[in-house]
């Protein structure tokens, strides 16, 4: 239980801030969580430098035991940058976190130079500094793994835009050249860019290639049809190629009817037949 | 009262959507090309909807129906000009048309109507 006593921290903090650094930046540099390979000591320095200023401004503004408080908005903001950018380093979540922690020996050591005579307040501000740090920490990961969270979806959002290309076979013939899994977010994509580059090249065939589509299940099936059905109503025909016999098998197993769509095998059988469809046709020059 | 127009071309019928479609202005033209249909006897109709921009379950099931009615006064329906996000919205909206004839373009919709009325009326 915290006696009523006023913390004695915010003054302590105050008062040694310059030791206070210089003892953390020197348990961060001793910790095997250390990364100068992915951060330079004058960064570290300077990061170390503003947090504990930041920390000090919280603490005297009267807020030693809550951390959330509006008292620790700007700490937060730059703990909430800093493990931004350690994200984006590649940092392990490991050696994010120990940079706040790393705090904690020296307040502590601190606490009991200063206070070593009175056993009550050492215990109290131990107990405050644990909550605080304690606290920090926990919004660190919390902004970490939220900066993680936003490369990865930054990530699928590129791969998303490159996995989706529309390529122009032959004149009025499209082909979309289909790789990896389908969800309804990509179909949407491929949907919507095939019938843009339909009304762009002006095109009356397109060709969805499923070579690279690594498994159909009923929800994949569903989409493709979508896309044919889209592909139709927009006036243009659509064939389906690249089905491997094991998909061929799943698809009749599933029960799914694919009667309404052009089926080929392989992208060749159906170029072959969207020739015929725009009346072209290729021979081989004799020789 | 708006009124979208039906012009004829030859034995096809043209119906060109420039503005809004709402519920009454969609039933007026069924009304409209059905009465056309018969009096001119035409055998085909071509409806353009490259300007159309917003459709619901309502128009999209106005388009269908005026095929089917043609096609009961025997005259052949091409739809033309369907924009991409209008198709989406059609297909998510699960009607898919089937049976509707359905062209890039007037000109390729032109095209395919003749091919369509030829093979029928041999």
């Amino acid at each position: 239980m915290i006696s009523a006593t006023p913390s004695r921290l915010p003054e302590l903090v105050s008062r040694n801030a310059k030791p206070l650094l210089a003892s953390w930046l020197a348990q961060q540099r001793a910790s095997p969580a250390a990364r100068f390979d992915l951060i330079s000591n004058t960064e570290l320095d300077d990061q170390s430098k503003r947090f504990l200023a930041g920390v000090e401004a919280a603490l005297n503004a009267g807020s030693y035991d809550d951390p959330s408080s509006d008292a620790w908005t700007d700490a937060r903001e730059l703990l909430r940058e800093i493990s931004r950018s350690r994200a984006i380093q590649g940092f392990s979540p490991n050696e994010t976190a120990s940079f706040v922690f790393s705090l904690k020996q020296p307040l502590f050591d601190l606490v009991r130079r200063e206070l070593g005579a009175q056993p009550q307040q050492v215990a109290d501000e131990t107990w405050r500094i644990s909550l605080i740090v304690d606290q920090l920490g926990l919004f660190t990961m919390e902004a970490f793994q939220q900066s993680r969270e936003e490369i990865i979806a930054r990530q699928q959002q590129e791969l998303l835009e490159l996995s989706t290309p529309v390529v122009r076979l032959w004149d009025r013939i499209l082909a979309l050249p289909l790789v990896g899994t389908l969800d309804s977010a990509r179909t949407q994509v491929v949907m919507e860019s095939l019938l843009e580059r339909i009304v762009e090249t002006g095109s009356e065939v397109a060709i969805i290639d499923i070579t690279g589509v690594p498994t159909v299940d009923t929800l994949v099936a569903q989409h493709l049809l979508k896309t044919v059905a889209a592909t139709r109503l927009m006036g243009a025909d659509c064939i389906i190629s690249g089905i491997r016999p094991q998909i061929a098998q799943t698809i009749v197993h599933l029960g799914v009817d694919l009667g309404a769509v052009i089926t080929k095998a392989t992208l060749a059988d159906a170029f072959a037949v969207a020739l015929k469809m725009t009346g072209a046709s290729l021979t081989s020059r004799s020789t | 009262m708006d009124r979208i127009p039906i012009l004829k071309m030859g034995d096809f019928l043209l119906v060109t959507i420039q503005v809004d479609m709402h519920d009454q202005l969609a039933l007026q033209l069924q009304e409209d090309l059905t009465a056309r249909i018969s009096t001119d006897s035409a055998t085909g109709v071509l409806i353009d909807i490259s300007s159309l921009d917003v459709v619901d379950s309502f128009i999209g099931r106005m388009i269908a129906n005026i095929s089917a009615m043609a096609r009961v006064l025997d005259a052949q329906t091409v739809v033309t000009g369907m924009r991409p996000a209008v198709a989406i919205t059609l297909v998510e909206l699960g009607m898919t048309l089937e049976g509707v004839l359905t062209a890039l373009n007037v000109e390729r919709g032109m095209a395919l109507l003749r091919q369509k009325v030829a093979a029928h009326g041999e």
